[in-house]
């Protein structure tokens, strides 16, 4: 519904642009024909326009050269009544007239001739007859008949003599004429007519001669008595017109018609040829005055050829036209493309819902599926396991089950951290800063891929350099995603060889690199020992940036070494800044990652090989969230590859020193306990790889064992026996009673004659007891080859705690120690059953709590809420087997409280002294800190002050027992014995 | 049928709030210390709690009202909410108190100002839930009680 809709509107609008479009084209055609029609007529006005003013031009100059010459013959008729009737006899005869006319012609360029004739009487024609010696004739050149009166020429102009002694009043024109001239004393104009002789078109000039001065106001009929002859000239229009004509420009281009319209019905033509009307619609007409009132002349000017279309009239449309049609183009090629995008934007929004849908369906895809996963995971951790461990389980079997349990916390961190991975794509990820032991962590990550690493027969190592502090503040989880991240990856792509994790300080392996650079010929000794074939790893195969590692490795070593007595004692100088910045490197000899692919390592979901035919699975976004975690963290990462020759990724993390407090409580509550009874027990070590023994060094050191380490079986015989020789006058019992062999220097008759000579030296009375032989191996499949003559063989990876549960079958301390690392619920109920127990607390919701805790393993438990009340109730000599005691109190704080208890003992102890039996067992109750802030709590500030242990205060079962055992098992001897 | 629909009811409201990270593991602990012994140790720790964190809230509230702080003694009442919170397993009201102490340390007085509104939020969130919590054990209980009887 809604769509057909949209596709509806969305056909109109299209249907509207066609329209608006076709509406354009015939907007902009009507306006180009518009335009064109109005250049046109505009180039027409202006034709008329140059039209009307070169006919005006014409018709003023023909009307001025005409008015000229009318003005001569006036002076020429003043001339014949000045010369001739007033002169007498008269000055004038045809000689001089005709030599005059000449000589003057020139002012009248319109009139070809001019001539004089007399008015002759009826009754004067004989004696005028008879004074001329001829004939008045007529114009036909006959002898007149007889008239009224004639007008005989007697003077002419040479040009016209031919008409002399013509009677001008036989000729109907000249009559007229004459008539009108004496009448109106003006000149008058014939109507066009054939000259005589030329036989051209023209007119004839009349000019009245009076006798006398006659007033201007005289009558026609005193006009025509005064009348003594008429002046008269020819004018030849049509050769003049043209002659004029020619002196002007444009002659060409238009045709002149000179008409007279005296008789407006019926034009007479004086010039030009007619053409017919319709031929020009574009004419002028320009009124002609000639002098005489009584014609009227008009002259008519045409364009010769029709004013051709002028070629910007076109032009110019057609080009607007064009820019038009372009426009629209534009517009509508816009508008389409407006259209698409539109459409295209609007797609691309609906697959952009449709995608943010399908990203929001997988998160709660996602987050449902790592919940359900959760939940049978928590089921099978949080019940079973725990109630696994529960149970009565040997040594190895608690191993096992301990190591499945935090493989399987492991999982579950990893089940978060996929849901993690949504918030690191949102940006919305924060790095905790909680305190951690590093150690544990990497340690957890190594028993994560034991099986891994077992079953493919490589070697998993990690090494923490000794300067790394044991307790950091950071985000463990993101730390120990990462490193699991980097292990993994490794141990996928490692068939052979080995995965080493190594943790040093990032300025100390700068300045043991510096150093390096330093001694660079020095650096290459170290290798001279080395087989051709072998290389100082801790495998023995190469890795892909050797310099840097190895070398640096052992300098590293060397430098820790040397420098760790320092470190003891506290005055490190970078234990002043509070930021520790951690350079890890997770080196492998696996297939490397291929040139082409190394620049799109950290690219998300990118593998080197990713073809469906890949060997190896993973989505390969492990890596890109690890950069992206380093990054919060600080710091950077990069890797070096070699194909076919292993991969080393390093990475350095900035991490909080952990506050002023790294005590041993931290320590404890933070990583997993390892036995202490271990401590000061001396051990050998035979390994060919400096590297490896370096390695299993680190782990023998954090279980308090003194190692040494040879490179052979005999030297360690050797340095069995001479140490023994030396040690057996000042240390006797410091005798090395571990003697730990790597699996490559071992064989079956090495071992046999190893343990003759054992014995044999121990008959011989130079040790006092043969020492356990183990074994490392790196796969499980090694174990049957290796044979019994071992004491022990530990599977690799090495770490503190599978070495020590070893130890612990091997050495037989077993029972004892065992309550140490297994947290079990049943031995601390047996602890605490009957006890009576006094919590100190100001917080009544913690003493609740622990008051509950403690009430569980069957201890009777007596609350108070502050320091004094405390007092009060342990003022010997008092019930109570042990005391908690909260470290923050209002009043009286739990240091200041036991300082005041231990007082009290003392002084009860003194005053008691004599009954000694009783007062043992009250001389010093056992006062553990509570307390919520782990980190503040310092071990030494509750040994300080006569504290014997702390527990962090939401009670944890493992610690609880811990601390109570320490003590409860101390008092329990005595007690019972 | 009831009772069995009760407890049902009554362990989601506990796993939601677990899954919420309201509750921590600390709580879990708790949990396994109420046995047959003490019935009503969780709703006595509850009401123990609620009330001591009512009058801490009020404290500090009055505290920080004032224009010049005793950061000192603000600080002890964050501790000991602090303490109570994590004993019960209230997660977030924890964390909001560390937040808290880390502001009273600084002695920023607006931070206090802000966290403890966070504090006081996330309190009355959980304190919601655990009435609903009571209520339900209570009926839990009478319904057991009058079963017995």
């Amino acid at each position: 519904m809604g769509l057909g809709t949209v596709a509806e509107g969305d056909k109109r609008w299209w249907w509207n642009r066609n329209v608006i479009m076709v509406l354009w084209m015939m907007l902009s055609v009507g306006f180009c024909i518009g335009l064109h029609c109005h250049m046109r007529t505009e180039s027409l006005r202006k034709a008329g326009e140059t039209l009307t003013s070169m006919c005006e031009e014409r018709a003023r100059m023909l009307q001025e050269q005409f008015a000229v010459s009318v003005n001569h013959v006036h002076a020429l008729a003043i001339l014949v009544s000045t010369f001739h009737y007033q002169k007498n006899p008269p000055a004038l005869d045809q000689v001089t007239f005709a030599n005059y006319a000449a000589r003057t012609s020139f002012e009248r360029p319109l009139l070809n001739g001019v001539a004089y004739a007399q008015r002759v009487v009826h009754a004067e024609r004989e004696l005028f007859e008879n004074q001329q010696g001829w004939m008045i004739k007529t114009m036909n050149r006959e002898p007149s008949p007889v008239q009224d009166e004639y007008a005989p020429v007697i003077y002419s102009q040479e040009t016209v003599s031919y008409i002399e002694a013509l009677d001008m009043m036989s000729g109907e024109e000249d009559r007229e004429n004459i008539l009108r001239a004496r009448a109106t004393g003006k000149a008058v104009l014939t109507r066009p007519f054939r000259l005589l002789e030329s036989n051209h078109l023209g007119v004839v000039l009349t000019f009245p001669v009076y006798l006398s001065g006659l007033p201007d106001d005289a009558t026609a009929e005193e006009r025509v008595k005064a009348t003594a002859g008429y002046l008269g000239g020819a004018f030849d229009v049509e050769s003049l017109v043209e002659n004029l004509l020619h002196q002007l420009a444009g002659n060409q281009e238009i045709v002149v018609n000179v008409y007279d319209v005296t008789n407006a019905s019926e034009p007479l033509t004086m010039y030009g040829v007619h053409l017919p009307d319709g031929h020009m619609s574009l004419s002028h007409v320009s009124m002609l005055d000639f002098g005489d009132p009584f014609r009227k002349h008009q002259m008519k000017c045409r364009y010769r050829k029709k004013p051709p279309v002028s070629l910007s009239s076109i032009t110019t449309p057609s080009g607007i036209f064009v820019i038009c049609m372009l426009v629209g183009y534009i517009g509508y090629a816009a508008w389409s493309h407006y259209d698409n995008v539109k459409e295209d934007f609007r797609k691309m929004e609906e697959l952009k819902k449709q995608a943010e849908a399908a990203d929001v369906a997988k998160s709660q895809f996602l987050a449902t599926v790592s919940h359900e996963i959760r939940t049978p995971m928590n089921g099978v951790l949080g019940s079973m396991l725990d109630m696994l461990l529960d149970t009565d389980l040997n040594l190895t079997q608690m191993d096992y089950a301990q190591t499945a349990q935090v493989c399987g916390r492991a999982l579950i961190s990893l089940i978060n951290e996929v849901l993690d991975r949504a918030k690191i794509e949102a940006g919305k990820l924060e790095i905790e800063s909680v305190p951690f032991d590093l150690r544990s962590i990497l340690d957890d990550v190594i028993s994560l891929f034991s099986a891994k690493s077992r079953e493919k027969g490589i070697e998993l190592a990690v090494y923490v350099s000794d300067r790394v502090p044991t307790i950091l503040t950071g985000d463990p989880g993101r730390f120990r995603q990462i490193i699991t991240n980097l292990v993994g990856n490794s141990v996928k792509f490692t068939e052979r060889g080995h995965v080493f994790v190594q943790v040093h300080l990032a300025e100390h392996v700068k300045m043991v690199i510096d150093a390096k650079t330093g001694l660079n010929g020095h650096a290459n000794e170290v290798n001279i020992t080395s087989a051709t074939t072998v290389f100082s790893t801790l495998s023995g195969l190469e890795v892909a940036n050797s310099r840097n590692t190895c070398e640096s490795f052992k300098m590293l070593l060397s430098h820790g070494a040397s420098l760790s007595c320092t470190f003891g004692s506290g005055s490190v100088p970078e234990s002043i800044a509070d930021k520790v910045t951690l350079m890890v490197s997770v080196e492998d000899t696996g297939i490397g990652i291929p040139v082409h692919a190394q620049d799109r390592v950290f690219a998300p979901f990118m593998q080197a090989d990713s073809s469906t035919s890949r060997n190896y699975g993973g989505t390969g976004i492990g890596l890109s969230i690890s950069k992206c975690l380093v990054e919060l963290m600080g710091g950077k990462m990069n890797f070096t590859s070699r194909p076919h020759v292993g991969s080393t990724f390093t990475f350095t993390a900035v991490l909080q020193k952990c506050g002023k407090s790294s005590g041993v409580d931290t320590k404890r509550s933070l990583s997993e306990v390892l036995p202490t009874c271990f401590r000061g027990m001396r051990a050998i070590l035979v390994d060919r790889q400096p590297v490896r023994a370096a390695v299993t060094k680190y782990h023998l050191r954090r279980l308090g064992i003194i190692t040494e380490d040879v490179r052979t079986i005999n030297e360690a015989l050797h340095t069995l026996s001479g140490q023994n020789g030396y040690l057996n006058s000042s240390q006797p019992g410091k005798q090395p009673s571990i003697f730990l062999i790597e699996k490559d220097s071992w064989d079956p008759k090495i071992d046999f004659h190893t343990r003759n000579q054992l014995l044999q030296r121990k008959e011989a009375g130079h040790i006092e007891d043969v020492p356990k032989v183990v074994l490392f191996l790196t796969t499980e499949s090694d174990k049957t080859r290796a044979g019994s003559h071992a004491d022990s063989i530990i599977v690799k990876p090495l770490r503190a705690s599978t070495i020590a549960t070893c130890f612990q079958q091997m050495l037989g301390m077993g029972k004892c120690q065992n309550k140490d690392i297994v947290n079990n619920s049943a031995s601390l109920r047996g602890l605490l059953d009957g006890k009576n127990i006094l919590v100190v607390d100001d917080n009544k919701v913690n003493l609740r709590v622990a008051a509950a805790a403690l009430k569980k393993y069957g201890a009777k438990v007596e609350c108070v809420e502050s320091g004094k009340s405390a007092l009060s109730l342990l003022q010997p000599p008092h019930k109570f087997d042990a005391c908690f005691m909260d470290v923050q109190m209002p009043e009286m704080d739990g240091f200041e409280a036991t300082r005041q208890i231990r007082i009290m003992e003392s002084t009860a102890y003194k005053e008691a002294s004599p009954y000694d039996g009783s007062v043992m067992a009250i001389r010093h109750l056992p006062i553990l800190a509570m307390t919520a802030d782990v980190i503040q709590a310092t071990y030494e500030e509750c040994v300080k002050c006569g504290m014997d242990g702390y527990v962090s205060k939401p009670f944890e079962e493992a610690q609880l027992y811990q601390a109570v055992a320490k003590f409860v098992v101390s008092q329990q001897i005595p007690g019972s014995s | 049928m009831s009772l069995m629909a009760l407890r049902e009811q009554l362990n989601g409201l506990v796993n939601s709030m677990f899954l919420e990270g309201l509750l921590d593991d600390q709580f879990e602990q708790l949990q396994m210390l109420q046995d047959e012994s003490s019935p009503g140790f969780i709703a006595e720790l509850i009401t123990l709690f609620c009330g001591d964190s009512e009058r801490i809230l009020a404290e500090l509230t009055k505290l920080l009202d004032q224009a010049v702080v005793d950061y000192q003694k603000v600080d002890a009442f964050v501790h000991q909410l602090k303490g109570s919170s994590s004993s019960v397993g209230a997660q977030h009201v924890k964390l909001a108190c560390v937040q808290f102490r880390q502001f009273c340390e600084e002695h920023n007085k607006e931070g206090c100002l802000c966290a403890l509104n966070v504090v006081k939020h996330e309190y009355y969130l959980l304190r919601g839930k655990f009435d609903t919590m009571l209520q339900l054990e209570q009926r839990i209980q009478a319904y057991e009680s009058k079963q017995q009887i």
